[in-house]
């Protein structure tokens, strides 16, 4: 009975409305390929810290005030006397940096496997959109507390729109809304971080998945799994998303989860990286801090910008170390996709890549000294060269023959890598532990116990 | 590539010695879980305090509630019959007064722990001494030309510097009278009121590692059914190798 009455109602929905078909088509019937690893994660974690920071955004602006007068105290209400408002508030601070960690990893994959390269350039472009959007976010959300580094890094990012010649000082005034960062700057950027750019987030994630579903997903072989097909034109290599995906990441979620709960709870402040020592004062216009540094997500750009000695220079350098992502896909002049088969000098380009980039991140959360400046200037050379040289040595580079069809990774204790090694070994040590064999007893015992219940008459 | 990495990290090295700065700090142990020890901070902060620094979001009440204390307790000590349980604590000095004494309005010290660090707050209360230089008598090795007089003196004891051959750095501090505490009473107090000023600087430190355990062994026991659930699903496609 209750069968055929839902049913009848999906029957009814379906006339006026194609939900079996999205539903198919984009989980149950979307076919993914089988071997996604590790890196394959992040894509849905970064929309689950999404709908997360949403929610206690949402939650936030209930108790926030955009006012240059009321918004600090405003925090505090809600860290001290808002019911739980500790907890929104550190969900979403930690929220910011957690979305940073899970985007750059999900990035990164793309290098990895060359997720970017044609057919998936509009993914590609998208994605970068997004990441573009987040960085606004994420930096107009920064003022909103109001402390010392919310309205210095404000002023000293807001201030390189005046490095650009002929406009630039009214374009700086026009942004602000003001001489200096203000109240009026401080109520725009509320606006913008609480409902412009969250829209155009939601709105690229939509696109972005409505991309990658017309091309389907790449993988760490990076060959096409349409190519092999069965007679009901499914992929052999492929398996729906839901259910096979949707358990797989429900898994991830949680040892995320995990981890970014303990950070919530235990190390909000992530020694002053997540949360910054000088933005526990409130904003003053007369006392600049002897050292204006982001958050560590925009160190790398950050460092790009101190490089270069001159200020338009450095404001152009930094557009560049951005805009040049959105080139990758055609600046990767190679055959092969993915980084298992291609050779060397795309393997120690990725490396001095990683290495630069983690390296001005470092950079631009210390002060200014010539060594660090030194520094600062090689890694961005490198950072630059991996861009600039990539159509030569991509070219250049002897790859390995492709497989015909996916290699599927050995089961988790056949794995010889050195940190698969590692975590079993830590798994093997905490299932042995003491603790973990009375958890065991114990829960056995609740099932035991709860047998005899339910078959006892 | 490992040839490439290796010396560069090691070349990099001084860098991160380079990155420390600003006066060497003694380190203080807090335990904000430690009742009593609060409880002597909170009265140093009324006592030594509170005359010229408010903490204008930590009300009463709530202090009353973490420390263990009645609330007739913390009226009549900390209130003296004035003011509502529910107050936050203000100061009685008057802004423009205050500037008018010191040259500044006394910063409040609600987030002070949280903005300087521990440390920091911890070092700079015993780190007066007396300075006829100065307008106020005193000056700081921590914070030089500091605005703020030694309000620790009667405990401390009065110290005078004596200054190295150059004249201007100080190369040690001299008692020239004994304050109330021996120095290592002193030391202790003032780790005592550090650690009420670093409970006040976040009150939820004490819900939110209450609550985290239970959040983390929920998790924990999610993510092995998860695991197991994937598992399951995932039979058909890894084979029963595993």
């Amino acid at each position: 009975m209750q069968k055929r009455i839902a049913a009848s109602l999906l029957a009814w929905i379906d006339d006026r409305f194609p939900l079996t078909k999205l539903w198919n088509e984009h989980l149950a019937k979307y076919y993914a390929p089988k071997n996604f690893n590790f890196w394959y994660f992040f894509g849905s974690l970064a929309l689950v810290v999404l709908v997360s920071q949403l929610l206690t955004g949402i939650w936030l602006t209930m108790h926030y005030k955009p006012s240059a007068a009321l918004a600090f105290d405003s925090v505090e209400y809600i860290m001290r006397d808002v019911d739980w408002g500790w907890l929104i508030r550190y969900l979403h601070s930690t929220g910011a940096s957690a979305f940073f960690i899970v985007v750059y990893l999900h990035m990164f994959r793309g290098l990895l496997y060359g997720s970017f390269k044609k057919p998936r350039e509009l993914v590609w472009l998208i994605g970068m959109a997004m990441y573009l959007a987040l960085m606004a976010e994420a930096f107009m959300g920064y003022l909103l507390p109001w402390g010392q580094m919310s309205y210095w890094g404000a002023q000293v990012i807001t201030s390189l729109f005046g490095a650009i010649p002929v406009i630039g000082d009214d374009l700086m005034q026009w942004i602000r809304g003001d001489y200096l960062v203000s109240d009026a700057t401080l109520n725009r950027f509320f606006a913008l971080h609480v409902v412009a750019v969250p829209l155009v987030l939601v709105l690229l994630v939509v696109l972005h998945i409505m991309a990658l579903h017309q091309v389907g997903s790449n993988n760490p072989d990076g060959i096409e799994i349409k190519k092999k097909k069965n007679r009901a034109g499914v992929p052999l290599d492929g398996i729906p998303f839901h259910p096979y995906y949707t358990v797989k990441d429900l898994f991830g979620v949680v040892v995320f989860l995990l981890i970014f709960c303990w950070a919530v709870f235990y190390a909000p402040e992530m020694g002053g990286m997540f949360l910054e020592h000088p933005n526990f004062m409130p904003a003053d216009a007369f006392k600049t801090p002897e050292h204006i540094a982001p958050v560590w997500y925009f160190t790398p750009f950050y460092s790009v910008l101190r490089a270069v000695p001159d200020k338009l220079g450095g404001v152009i350098a930094m557009g560049a170390a951005i805009f040049l992502l959105f080139l990758l896909p055609w600046l990767d002049r190679c055959q092969v996709r993915s980084v298992r088969y291609r050779g060397i000098l795309f393997k120690s380009a990725l490396t001095l890549f990683v290495v630069s980039f983690l390296g001005l991140g470092y950079l631009g959360t210390q002060p200014v000294t010539p060594e660090a400046t030194l520094f600062a200037r090689l890694f961005s050379l490198l950072y630059f060269a991996f861009f600039l040289l990539m159509p030569l040595y991509t070219r250049w580079d002897k790859t390995l023959p492709e497989p015909e069809r996916l290699t599927l990774s050995p089961p988790l204790r056949q794995r010889q890598e050195w940190y698969w090694r590692l975590l079993i070994r830590g798994v093997d040590a905490a299932l042995a532990s003491e603790a973990t064999q009375r958890a065991r007893a114990f829960g056995e015992q609740i099932l035991y116990r709860l047998k005899k219940y339910i078959s006892s008459p | 590539m490992k040839k490439v990495l290796l010396p560069l990290f090691f070349w990099m090295l001084p860098l991160w010695a380079g990155a420390v700065e600003g006066p060497k700090l003694d380190s203080v142990s807090l335990d904000v879980y430690d009742q009593t020890s609060l409880r002597r901070g909170a009265r140093l902060y009324a006592d030594y305090c509170l005359g010229c620094h408010s903490m204008k979001y930590q009300r009463y009440s709530r202090m009353a509630h973490d420390l263990g204390m009645s609330e007739n307790e913390v009226k009549k000590d900390f209130l003296h019959g004035d003011g509502k349980i529910t107050d936050v604590m203000k100061v009685s000095l008057k802004k423009s007064l205050g500037e008018k004494w010191f040259g500044v309005t006394p910063p409040d010290l609600s987030l002070i722990v949280r903005a300087r660090g521990a440390d920091w707050v911890y070092t700079y209360l015993r780190s007066f001494y007396q300075d006829p230089k100065r307008s106020n008598g005193d000056n700081n090795q921590v914070f030089k030309d500091v605005a703020m007089p030694n309000a620790l003196w009667e405990l401390q004891g009065i110290r005078r510097a004596v200054y190295a051959a150059d004249g201007e750095t100080v190369a040690r501090l001299d008692t020239v009278q004994k304050g109330r505490l021996t120095a290592k009473e002193f030391d202790s107090a003032v780790a005592d009121l550090v650690n009420f000023m670093a409970y006040v600087a976040e009150p939820a430190q004490l819900e939110r590692s209450h609550y985290g355990k239970y959040v983390l062994l929920y998790l924990l026991i999610l993510a092995v059914l998860f695991y197991h659930l994937k598992k399951e699903y995932w039979r058909d496609v890894e084979g029963p190798s595993e």
